[in-house]
């Protein structure tokens, strides 16, 4: 598989100063960092983070109150075109491992001979091939998030959006995933990922974007966050300390809290 | 009890022997019932995507005004349709009264609130699940309506049955605009409503026999085809 136009991209994307607010809720608060082109990004955090908005957002499906998406080159209209996006919970078509994998193209109209070709290749590439005409809901879970990966991956993005894609899997399929998005990653995509497991961001990330409470608190090359992170919220997070109310607590594993959003 | 019993045997009798009278009622309520359902269809799954996915003023009010006419009473609408299609109507230069045709606009008028309402739930909660993935893609919310119905395929089906077992079984609208003629407008409903009144009770007992069966047969059918559905497509 490749991935379309490298140079001539979309990307960096450079966010400046965005805020989203849900429900009376500020979700994201004054954002600032930049996606390069390339490399895989890891946007690490707690639940309620705000993770999941950002990627929204910067896949369109979510518009900003106020702040700027600063893609590259003039085509404005096929920004969308050139992303792609995998969300939580998989969502599979009522229709066979094939035909879902086919539908993305079709919406973006790729002729039924080309839309073929592409299919069998994501099939061959991602080792799907013996799923190919079982129905997608019948699946299992792990199963059903590896064909909406390669479901998003037959669209050939610039950059493709993955919103912690294995935080209902057992470790078996979350491997299996991982090889998928180092796959995707070596063959020219780039890939933007969230995830609250520490261990993936370290076995995935080339950067590392730290958010919590709706702020992004830290963007490094990866060894450097592991190594050295600036904020205390970062330092606790990576300790293991768990977070209660937004703010580290220290006491680690016998600290009984549950962070919710 | 004994001249229910005489009258059900005489049923049999008509059904096993292929009468052919019974056979014009029951082909005939078939096409009508059918064509309405059709184009109810045709009508009323647009409307229910239109209603589940756009939002314009007057949104909430045209949805509670589609809900509130599924509970149309079939007489009132025959009788809408009859003013309409009088002589002295507005539509009646079309001279389509007494006629298998008006009936089937008659039943369009019960069966279009009950496709156009219950499809507008179904797509609305499809669109909750899939809305951000086919959005993705690249889907307007125009693109999805196929998609989403395809989808919803097996719920929709539910909806079909719905809008066919309110039009086979009514008797008020398609009394009142097809006026029971013989050989030309007569369905089983009205023809179990005069022979009822005539004291002709195997032939009316013997309709009501075949009704409930074709309402079962139907049914059996839409079941095996959800059946056949989910073993496929999970």
């Amino acid at each position: 598989m490749r991935c379309s136009g490298r140079g001539s991209g979309i990307l960096p994307l450079s966010i400046d100063g965005v805020s989203v607010s849900l429900a009376g809720r500020r979700v994201l608060d004054n954002i600032s960092l930049t996606i390069p082109q390339g490399e895989r990004t890891v946007v690490l955090g707690p639940n309620g983070a705000g993770k999941t908005t950002l990627l929204r957002l910067c896949h369109g499906l979510l518009p900003p109150d106020s702040g700027e998406l600063d893609w590259q080159g003039p085509e404005a209209i096929h920004r969308r075109q050139r992303q792609a996006m995998v969300f939580q919970r998989p969502v599979m078509l009522r229709r066979s491992v094939r035909a879902n994998i086919a539908h993305g193209l079709k919406v973006r109209r790729v002729a039924r001979r080309e839309r073929r070709a592409r299919v069998d290749e994501v099939l061959e590439a991602t080792g799907l091939e013996d799923f190919a005409t079982r129905p997608a809901r019948r699946l299992s879970i792990g199963e059903q998030q590896r064909v909406a990966i390669a479901r998003a991956w037959a669209l050939a993005p610039e950059v493709l959006f993955l919103d912690e894609p294995t935080a209902s899997l057992d470790p078996g399929a979350t491997r299996a995933v991982e090889i998928l998005v180092g796959l995707i990653s070596r063959a020219g995509t780039t890939v933007v990922l969230t995830t609250q497991d520490l261990a993936q961001a370290r076995r995935l990330a080339d950067r590392v974007v730290f958010f919590h409470g709706g702020r992004a608190l830290e963007m490094a090359a990866a060894e450097s966050f592991f190594a050295r992170p600036r904020s205390p919220e970062a330092r606790a997070f990576i300790a293991g300390d768990l977070f209660w109310s937004g703010a580290p607590v220290s006491g680690g594993r016998e600290a009984w809290v549950v962070h919710e959003r | 009890m004994q001249q229910f019993g005489d009258a059900f045997a005489a049923a049999l009798g008509l059904i096993v022997s292929a009468d052919s009278g019974l056979g014009e009622i029951v082909a005939l309520s078939l096409r009508v019932s059918a064509s309405a359902v059709v184009l109810a269809l045709l009508l009323g799954l647009p409307l229910g995507a239109l209603l589940a996915l756009y939002r314009f003023p007057g949104r909430g009010v045209a949805i509670v005004g589609v809900n509130a006419l599924m509970g149309l009473p079939p007489v009132v609408v025959g009788l809408v349709v009859y003013l309409m299609f009088s002589r002295s109507g507005p539509l009646g230069v079309f001279g389509l009264l007494y006629s298998p045709s008006a009936m089937i606009i008659a039943q369009l008028a019960l069966v279009l609130p009950i496709i156009a309402a219950l499809s507008r739930q179904h797509i609305e909660d499809l669109w909750g699940e899939y809305g951000d993935q086919l959005r993705s893609f690249g889907s307007s919310r125009w693109r999805a309506v196929p998609t989403l119905l395809w989808e919803g395929r097996i719920s929709l089906l539910t909806v079909v049955l719905a809008g066919f077992g309110r039009a086979i079984a009514e008797v008020g609208a398609v009394m009142i605009v097809g006026g029971n003629i013989d050989h030309y407008t007569r369905v089983m409903t009205t023809a179990i409503s005069l022979e009822t009144s005539k004291g002709d009770l195997p032939l009316a007992l013997g309709l009501g026999v075949v009704l409930l069966l074709l309402s079962l047969a139907v049914n059996t059918g839409l079941t095996l085809a959800r059946a056949t559905t989910v073993r496929q497509a999970g």
